[in-house]
């Protein structure tokens, strides 16, 4: 199955990380995205731009409004995903809970409609 | 005859079901379709020598030509029920072990932790204990509708998100025994102290989650699981004591320990020596070991208190909280006298930890009540039965009231 893992991680916790901080979270990302391409698990996955570069578009009666940012304070923002392939829901789990950010913040593990198999 | 192997069998062949089929649905549906092929077959050519894997293979056929009658409207049907023939049976005859496995497999599915508390509780009663909606509702004071829905969205999201049948990897097990440990408990505990209603007792409910202690013992040995079925067959042993005929609520000191049963007792006892021995043990098995100390005691006046506040204080250690603080002070008034115990539930409720929990006023009352402080002891059953919501429970606050007033 397909899951995606969506990260939500404190942006101002991250940025109030020292540089030696940052580069070893940074490099346990690349650790950890290396070792799911060998495992097989991994499909794609990226980093996003911090919130504060975040663009909500809406169309409503056929209008298009444009605001800044996204379109709720909260403390977890999100940051970027991975999409992976995993046996099962708890095979998904095992490698969600290795995230770097798992730690920081939280991973949402959410199964991936396979239109083409209903 | 059917109908013996019917109550004695149909869970575990849903189990396997379940597995073989990967769908909660089908495989009930398939269940049904093989005791129906049972009852009209076993009377004319007699019972097969293992009936419980006749029923397997019988479903699992019944089930393959169901998904392909589906298949004429949907391709992927017709691919699911090749694949499931190609897999063959599974369950040897005489498999037992197999079977059991997968009823291990199917409670760890249903206590999955990405599944709600209620949903978990409404899913192992149903699926591995073979309630109905209807008794669960009754169990649990709600409607069955309710538990119906309940069921139908654990259901689907086991489907949708993949919650495999399967016993957890080793480095996972700790961490999700403990969730199936829990919804037994809470399963127990709603069967012995419902929170509540007219009845103290539920006594089918705690029958199945000793009944499910019982099997998860037997498959997964673990001292906890050993230590949660010793703290429930230890309570249990209590039942027909701890209410009088007419329903009133009978405290532990004034119970009459003849009416104790022995043979929970001597079946509980054994197994928390051994969690103990394990040095691996936890909560639940030092609640069973105090329990124990309960029941080694011949009178209330006997009770080895020193012991059991020591076994409080590791408690504290392992899962601390504010009732098991209380119920620690409680222990040390009786180990030193009640103004030990008082001073104790004292801070507690000054720090406001317990302000809005009943049991709480009326351990404080009672320690009022043998301290002579009459006034004191009024105020806090008074604000005791404000707060509880058990009958029996209320019932015996106010013959408290009475006798201090």
């Amino acid at each position: 199955m397909r899951y995606l893992c969506i990260i939500y991680d404190e942006e101002k916790k991250l940025n109030a990380m020292s540089k030696a901080d940052a580069d070893t979270f940074m490099s346990e990302y690349f650790t950890f995205t290396e070792a799911i391409k060998q495992s097989g698990h991994h499909l794609a996955g990226e980093a996003l731009q911090p919130v504060q570069t975040a663009t909500t578009v809406r169309v409503r009666a056929g209008k298009v409004s444009t605001t800044d940012g996204p379109f709720a304070e909260t403390k977890e923002q999100l940051g970027g995903f991975y999409m992976i392939n995993a046996k099962d829901l708890n095979d998904a789990i095992q490698v969600a809970a290795r995230i770097p950010s798992a730690r920081t913040g939280s991973i949402e593990v959410r199964p991936i409609v396979e239109f083409d198999q209903q | 005859m059917v109908d013996a192997v019917y109550r004695s069998d149909s869970r575990r062949v849903l189990a396997t079901l379940i597995r073989l089929l990967g769908d909660f649905d089908l495989a009930e549906e398939a269940l049904h379709d093989a005791f129906t092929a049972a009852l009209e077959r076993w009377p004319r050519e007699g019972v097969p020598a293992n009936p419980r894997a006749w029923l397997v293979s019988a479903g699992r056929f019944k089930a393959i030509d169901a998904i392909r009658r589906r298949a004429r409207f949907d391709r992927s049907q017709a691919l699911l029920a090749e694949r499931l023939e190609a897999e063959g049976p599974a369950v040897e005859p005489g498999d037992d072990e197999g079977v059991e496995d997968d009823r291990l497999r199917l409670t760890f599915t249903c206590c999955h932790p990405a599944l709600t508390s209620d949903a978990q509780v409404a899913l192992t009663l149903r699926e591995v204990c073979g309630l109905t909606t209807e008794e669960i509702a009754r169990a649990f004071l709600t409607t069955a509708p309710t538990v119906a829905q309940r069921i139908v969205r654990a259901k689907g999201k086991i489907r949708d998100a993949g919650i495999p049948y399967e016993v957890p990897s080793r480095s996972d097990l700790p961490e999700r025994l403990d969730g199936v440990l829990r919804v037994i408990y809470l399963v127990f505990n709603e069967g012995y102290s419902a929170t509540s209603g007219e009845t103290v007792v539920r006594a089918e409910l705690s029958t199945e989650a000793i009944r499910l202690g019982r099997l998860l013992v037997s498959l997964l040995p673990e001292p906890e699981a050993r230590g949660l079925l010793a703290l429930m067959l230890l309570h249990e042993s209590r039942r027909a004591a701890r209410t009088s005929a007419e329903g009133e609520l009978i405290l532990l000191d004034d119970q009459d320990r003849s009416r104790w049963n022995r043979d929970l007792i001597a079946e509980g006892r054994p197994l928390v020596t051994r969690a103990l021995l394990s040095r691996r043990f936890g909560p639940y098995t030092l609640q069973a070991a105090i329990a124990a100390v309960h029941a080694e005691a011949a009178t209330a006046g006997a009770t080895d208190w020193a012991q059991i506040v020591g076994l409080y204080d590791l408690l504290l250690r392992a899962d601390p909280g504010p009732v098991v603080e209380l119920n620690r002070a409680v222990a040390v008034a009786m180990r030193d006298g009640p103004a030990a115990g008082l001073a104790l539930i004292d801070a507690m409720l000054t720090r406001g930890d317990l302000d809005d929990y009943h049991l709480a006023h009326s351990a404080r009352a009672d320690l009022c009540r043998r301290l002579g402080r009459a006034t004191e002891a009024r105020a806090s059953y008074q604000r005791a039965l404000a707060l509880t919501r058990l009958e029996p429970e209320r019932r015996f606050l106010e013959r408290r009231l009475r006798e201090v007033s």
